[in-house]
């Protein structure tokens, strides 16, 4: 028998029971236990923390293999466990691909070797991520991938993602699609508006983003298969995912820290740290998508976690990659700026990052219940703490919320019951 | 007059009103000066003046060159074709290397908007902006504020027309923001596709109807149509540009007598204005380049530390 932790005095929050009670949690055999399960006991006093069940990211690159100067499966998977996040799902990569069973099988092979969370894997939608033909999604899903996504590349031919969707409905599988009209936006690297039109740069409009949103939601409708889209920007964008889930459409979203805080106004700095896909949007759009989380239109929130080299990010704005690192910096943005400013209540906000991810990608986390695997995230809820780039365990530095002040992070992350990343002694590896 | 205080020139939005006034008092000396027999003055000699062409260009080029070597600057330029940007040395690298042979100043036109600011941040030499994208051209405003006051004094309450490709267009960007500071009232025209709604948000008008906005011009300034625009689709064809934004010779027949007409050049003769009137008498075309050396001058004197001056007798 291993040892046995005791939580003690904790705030226990399980979203999927609706639990909210001061109490303890024990864990041993890696699972969750309501009562002392008997043995040896380290007891964890946790006084004024929260215990939750272990975070779920479900947009994170790994950037293995072939992109490993930028992050691999082990610092990204540390970045990981030192965000608060027991479990990621990880884009298909793109050097090259995850388009095959085989890579698939290289990827899982490395996760194993070097991976400090669990990491759920995605296969491409389309061989090469081109958008041609479709990827082999059926032998993928029988090596385990959760879903299916050309992630960046939206398919912009409307028959193959048809396809695309009706085959992955065969197992079950939701297509993850980051919703992009790739004509309504060439060259676009800024929300088209009055900031681009201010600063005369090429726009990316709301309509890029809402035509593809509105063909998704059809597609899949017609398919009756599950479509994700991911990190949605626009309130136009909330306003057709509302109407297609009242229409009983299988349609899901997910929004990023960034979206929900930054507007394109900061792209007046032309610091590339700005440049995201999809871009930065208006403070109507921010407004939209927070009341999309309260009202239960957005399912999902992810740091899409996209680490670059600095030097690749230390270019003129339209030369710089899209993208942003978030996994160390969601769980503070998501306390300060939707939990303590009162848009979520705790529980509400767990389901986001928890019960509502593990449901959506059939993962068997999320949850405190007796008997579950016993990934467990402890915060730290008042603690005030500044985002310094120095301090990241990802190998890259492009945040955009670098001198933050934050009020709450994870101070202890545990997988299947053991410590793996404490914030006084950082990461622990197996003994 | 205030002291100069800034190290570099970026954009005329978020340019001081005083600041402005000063770069285009010390340009009116200077114009004085470019009226002598000798045309040069010792106010930056020993310095080092780059010029980092990342984009073609031959009128801001040769302006900005004679204008450092009036104030006796060392000048060197570099053209995309003949640079390490061909062997892939990053915007970054490059100016670094400029910096490290010390360069004083950097003078950017580059095809991304925000180029400049970009370098301004990197760098300790003065980075002047030669054009970014579509973003601003700060010396192109200075210089046509410049040439206004010169003919018309006093520009609040004058009313400018720019006419053309706003939407790619960073002389119209500068223009508009100098204009405004300036208290003049701005309209816009052209096909909606070039000149979108969203710019009533800047506080100037937007027009799509030329005929009815020529009668009460001050100033006309022309944009140049872009050929290679065309493959985007904004607008059918030049011969239907001509047709709806033109300036033919009828239209001017329209306009106030003294109107000015304008042009940030290189001029399509026959497209954006009929021929003879790029070179008729309200044409203010050449004195726009003949006063773009003079405010040059006065940009690089300002960065270098040189005293604002203001000469006698001041006319505006």
């Amino acid at each position: 028998m291993s040892k046995v932790i005791q939580l003690k005095n904790s705030r226990v929050l399980d979203p999927l029971q609706q639990r909210d009670e001061v109490s303890d949690l024990w864990f041993a055999d890696g699972v969750v236990h309501e009562t002392n399960p008997g043995g040896d006991v380290e007891t964890i006093d946790c006084q004024g923390k929260w215990v939750c069940p272990g975070l779920i990211d479900t947009q994170v690159h790994l950037c293995e293999p072939g992109l490993t100067a930028k992050e691999n499966i082990e610092s990204g998977t540390t970045a990981a466990a030192a965000g608060g996040f027991t479990s990621v799902l990880a884009l298909p990569g793109n050097a090259p691909p995850a388009d095959d069973v085989n890579r698939i099988f290289w990827v899982q092979q490395r996760v194993q070797e070097t991976a400090k969370v669990n990491v759920f894997l995605t296969g491409c939608a389309s061989k090469g991520k081109e958008g041609k033909t479709l990827a082999p999604i059926g032998s993928m899903a029988q090596a385990g991938i959760v879903a299916v996504t050309d992630h960046q590349y939206c398919l912009q031919d409307n028959e193959l993602m048809r396809r695309a969707l009706e085959y992955s409905s065969m197992f079950n599988l939701p297509v993850m699609d980051r919703c992009r009209d790739l004509s309504l936006s060439t060259q676009g690297v800024m929300n088209e508006g009055y900031w681009s039109a201010l600063l005369g740069m090429r726009g990316w409009p709301a309509m890029a983003e809402e035509i593809i949103v509105e063909r998704d939601a059809l597609l899949a409708d017609n398919a009756n298969a599950r479509v994700h889209c991911m990190s949605i920007s626009t309130a136009g964008s909330v306003q057709l995912i509302e109407q297609a889930k009242k229409k009983g459409i299988q349609i899901t979203a997910s929004v990023t820290p960034h979206h929900l805080l930054l507007t394109d106004e900061v792209v007046q700095s032309f610091d590339t740290k700005f440049k995201v896909d999809p871009p930065l949007r208006t403070p109507d759009d921010v407004a939209a998508l927070r009341k999309g989380l309260r009202e239960g239109i957005i399912d999902v929130l992810a740091s899409d976690h996209h680490p670059h080299c600095s030097y690749e990010k230390e270019v003129e704005f339209d030369d710089a990659p899209f993208g942003v690192v978030g996994l160390e910096t969601a769980v503070g943005i998501y306390l300060t700026h939707l939990v303590h400013s009162g848009v979520l209540s705790p529980l509400e906000w767990l389901a986001l990052v928890t019960s509502n991810p593990a449901k959506l990608f059939q993962m068997d986390r999320g949850s405190l219940q007796s008997g579950a695997p016993a990934d467990v995230t402890v915060i730290d809820p008042e603690l005030v703490w500044k985002v310094t780039p120095e301090s990241f365990l990802s190998k890259s530095r492009n945040s955009p919320f670098i001198g933050e002040e934050l009020k709450g992070r994870a101070v202890r992350t545990f997988i299947a019951g053991r410590e793996r990343w404490n914030l006084e002694e950082g990461l622990k590896d197996d003994e | 007059m205030s002291e100069w205080q800034k190290k570099d020139l970026l954009e005329i939005r978020g340019m001081e009103l005083s600041e402005l006034l000063t770069i285009l008092d010390t340009a009116r000396a200077f114009k004085d000066i470019l009226q002598r027999p000798i045309k040069k003055v010792p106010s930056l000699r020993g310095k080092t003046v780059v010029n980092l062409f990342i984009e073609p260009s031959t009128r801001t080029r040769i302006s900005f060159e004679l204008a450092a070597m009036r104030l006796s600057a060392d000048v060197v330029g570099i053209q995309k074709e003949a640079s390490s940007f061909r062997k892939g040395e990053t915007l970054r690298d490059t100016a670094l290397n400029l910096q490290a042979m010390n360069a004083d100043f950097i003078i950017l036109r580059h095809s991304a908007a925000g180029a400049a600011h970009f370098l301004a941040r990197e760098l300790d030499a003065s980075v002047i902006n030669a054009g970014d994208g579509a973003h601003e051209h700060p010396s192109q405003a200075l210089l046509d504020v410049f040439t206004m006051r010169e003919k018309l004094g006093d520009l609040r309450g004058k009313k400018v027309l720019i006419i053309g490709d706003i939407l790619y267009s960073r002389v119209a960007r500068s223009n508009i923001f100098a204009l405004q500071m300036l208290g003049a009232e701005v309209t816009l025209v052209g096909p909606s596709t070039l000149v979108p709604g969203v710019f009533r948000k800047l506080g100037v008008n937007v027009s799509y109807n030329l005929d009815p906005e020529l009668e009460a011009a001050d100033v006309i300034q022309l944009l140049r149509i872009q050929h290679e625009r065309q493959r985007e689709a904004l607008f059918p064809s030049l011969g239907e540009y001509t047709r709806l934004f033109g300036l033919t010779n009828e239209r001017f027949e329209r306009c106030q007598p003294d109107v000015l007409i304008m042009h940030p050049g290189p001029v399509n003769r026959g497209v954006e204005i009929a021929s003879e009137l790029a070179d008729g008498k309200n044409s203010v075309i050449m004195d726009q380049v003949t006063n773009g050396l003079a405010v040059r001058m006065s940009i690089l004197y300002l960065l270098g530390g040189g005293k604002p001056m203001i000469p006698e007798p001041a006319n505006v």
